[in-house]
């Protein structure tokens, strides 16, 4: 029935080169389809990306420009032109000078508050948060997942609300106005948003692996710490680029729960720039919020791609 | 009061979910040696008995054993049982090496000892040579391959392998599935099994059980299921193209159906005396005579070609008998086309008649 011979009679036949006209010849399209570099469609969509880069830019330029500037150039107003005589006597000033209240050594001391602030709360929120999640989603418990939806509910109160009872707990505890206080606080309230992230994280892993582990012989901290947590660079690299960023970026928990001496950088920089005494000086204010703002900047530029990776990984199974 | 040559015994094994009953009072002997086979479709509830076996799960109630010793409250580990899954379930960031080894260095085993065995799995398995690779690196049937050396280093009794093939491609599996039995053939650890493969059953098993709804309904060698399947519903899992079965009566030894009757002389009757009532027939496709060999069959008849399956080795003829479509498989040889009129033979002692409402062999 197949004859070789009858099917290639039957291509000759060319029904394609029929309807074209070429007929005989395998002309016409051929391959990709060739694209305008300048359509209506292109223009539309660079011209959009193009306008909204730039309105996010601007403010950006216009600060690094002005902590670039000398006071008299400031004032003669053109805010977008590029600096005549740079300077950076206010990076200087900002970092090591200026004043808040009393002190007048400038943002550093915020900044190394911050710091000290900062490593201890990501640190310990993220090994507490970590093994939170890694109990919830693979040794459940009688009532496991009431826990964890207590848990998630205090992801939604304002936290407003808990502003005066912790007050109160933190002088209970003899920690209020210190930086172990503020540690403590920073780690409380990541633990709701971190423990979900582990918990679907660590969902997603094979449970034949976590069965293969306990057929193995090993135990609750060592499938955690040997199986479980070299799995899992992706999402502690996004608990960590949240932590360090929500934590740097905290400006009411650190006004509220630490003394003067102990101000974070956020507070300080707050403090320099609405001082109302003396000249505004906008140049210092910018150098000072350009620095207060390089730590989160630095972590996004750095870790971009692992911190979609490593959403997109927590974000599978609810 | 156990007779030591029982490997695995499993008594009044219950599992509830919340309502759901997963197993139900589940009783089962496997001996010291054996390949026991857990056959069921989806759900049946034989991984939830491997689990069980292995620790993995808590039963609701019951007891199991293994080699004599009471292990329900056991973790998996002190139980001397290695696991097999589907899913190979390898330590993605240990090379093969560090698979081999966990469960040993958990155990605290001296260094120069699990060495010595993860060499000798290796060999056994020929998995030298990819000792230093990761599982990532590895093909489907290689990882598996790992996967069962992790139960070998562990010096166990028994093997829990839990449909360890179903991720592998068809050629792979046809080997693999020697291999399982080369193995067990060399070590004569106590195998279990569990499979929805029928052909894997078959070929492995020494004994299958067949699982339905959390219940063991026929435990017996591959043979006896096949043969003498004790349900209806054992009768229509096993075997593809799956069993004929013919709605009728049993009157005194015959099997009447609409117009056609058979006599049931030569059927081994389950009781030596069987009232009359509603019966059904089940006859397997490949027992149905055809060609040269009606001759010789007892009892002789035509049947109307409606479909004609070729397969190669074999070809499926679909017709009508008693109204219903009835498969009929032929020698690959065989030239037959729909509208032909052809020649069948049975032959009652290898057909099965069940009981009309209790669906159980007569």
């Amino acid at each position: 029935m197949a004859d070789p011979a009858s099917l290639n009679t039957l291509a000759a036949i060319d029904p394609v080169g029929d309807r074209t006209g070429a007929v005989g010849h395998m002309d016409g399209p051929r391959g990709r389809r060739p694209r305008r570099t300048v359509s209506r469609a292109n223009i539309f969509l660079y011209g959009t990306l193009l306008v909204v880069s730039l309105y996010y830019l601007l403010p950006l330029w216009v600060m690094v420009m002005t902590s670039l500037k000398g006071m008299p150039e400031i004032r003669m107003g053109n805010i977008f032109s590029p600096p005549v005589e740079i300077t950076f006597q206010p990076w200087v000033k900002a970092w090591a000078e200026a004043c808040t209240g009393i002190n007048c050594d400038g943002l550093s001391r915020g900044f190394w508050n911050s710091v000290r602030i900062l490593v201890p709360s990501v640190v310990l929120s993220i090994a507490v948060a970590s093994v939170n999640g890694y109990a919830l989603a693979n040794w459940k418990f009688k009532g496991s997942e009431v826990f964890f939806t207590i848990l998630m509910i205090g992801a939604f109160i304002p936290y407003q609300v808990m502003i005066y009872p912790i007050v109160i707990v933190l002088r209970e505890l003899g920690l209020f106005g210190s930086l172990w206080g503020l540690v403590l606080v920073h780690t409380i309230f990541g633990m709701p948003i971190l423990t979900l992230l582990f918990r679907n994280y660590f969902a997603s892993v094979p449970e034949e692996l976590f069965k293969a582990a306990r057929v193995d012989g090993a135990g609750f901290w060592r499938i955690f710490l040997q199986i479980m947590l070299p799995m899992s660079l992706p999402i502690f690299v996004v608990a960590i680029i949240l932590q360090v960023t929500g934590i740097w970026n905290d400006f009411l928990f650190g006004v509220i729960y630490t003394r003067p001496e102990n101000y974070p950088m956020t507070v300080q920089l707050n403090n320099i720039v609405n001082s109302v005494q003396g000249v505004k000086e906008y140049n210092v204010n910018m150098a000072a919020t350009l620095l207060t703002g390089l730590v989160p900047l630095v972590v996004y530029f750095a870790s971009g791609k692992l911190f979609v990776r490593g959403i997109a990984a927590g974000a599978v199974k609810g | 009061m156990l007779v030591p040559n029982h490997s695995v015994r499993i008594r009044d094994l219950t599992l509830t979910f919340g309502a759901v009953t997963v197993l139900q009072n589940l009783n089962l002997d496997i001996h010291e040696g054996e390949f026991l086979v857990l056959l069921g479709s989806s759900g049946c509830g034989k991984s939830t008995l491997l689990n069980c076996i292995a620790g993995l799960l808590e039963p609701t109630d019951g007891q199991i054993f293994i080699k004599g010793r009471n292990v329900t409250w056991l973790e998996p580990s002190e139980r001397g049982i290695g696991m097999v899954f589907q899913s190979y379930a390898l330590y993605p960031q240990m090379t093969v090496r560090g698979n081999l080894s966990f469960g040993l260095r958990n155990a605290r085993i001296p260094a120069a000892e699990i060495e010595s065995r993860v060499a000798r799995a290796a060999r056994i398995l020929q998995i030298e040579p990819l000792l230093d690779r990761k599982p990532g690196q590895l093909s489907g049937g290689q990882r598996q391959r790992v996967a069962i050396g992790r139960a070998l280093v562990r010096d166990v009794d028994v093997f829990l392998f839990d449909e360890p093939l179903s991720n592998l491609d068809a050629k792979l599996r046809a080997d693999l599935r020697v291999e399982i039995k080369r193995l067990h053939q060399n070590l004569d650890n106590t195998m279990i099994y569990v499979t929805h493969d029928q052909v894997e059953a078959m070929t492995l098993a020494d004994r299958i059980a067949i699982m339905r709804s959390g219940k063991v309904m026929q435990l017996g060698t591959p043979d006896e299921i096949y043969n003498r399947p004790q349900s209806k519903y054992v009768a229509d899992f096993i075997g593809s193209p799956s069993m004929n079965f013919l709605d009728g009566h049993y009157e005194q030894g015959m099997f009447r159906s609409g117009d056609l009757n058979i006599s049931m002389q030569g059927y081994k009757l389950g009781a030596p005396q069987i009232a009359d009532r509603p019966a059904i027939l089940g006859i397997r496709p490949e027992h149905v005579a055809t060609g040269a060999l009606v001759s010789a069959a007892p009892i002789q008849g035509e049947v109307v070609v409606d479909l004609v399956e070729p397969m190669g080795s074999d070809t499926l003829v679909w017709a009508q008998v008693a109204g219903k479509p009835f498969r009929i498989r032929m020698d690959g040889q065989a030239r037959v086309a729909p509208g032909d009129r052809i020649p069948v033979g049975l032959d009652p002692s290898k057909a099965s008649l069940f009981d009309a409402k209790t669906e159980e062999r007569l």
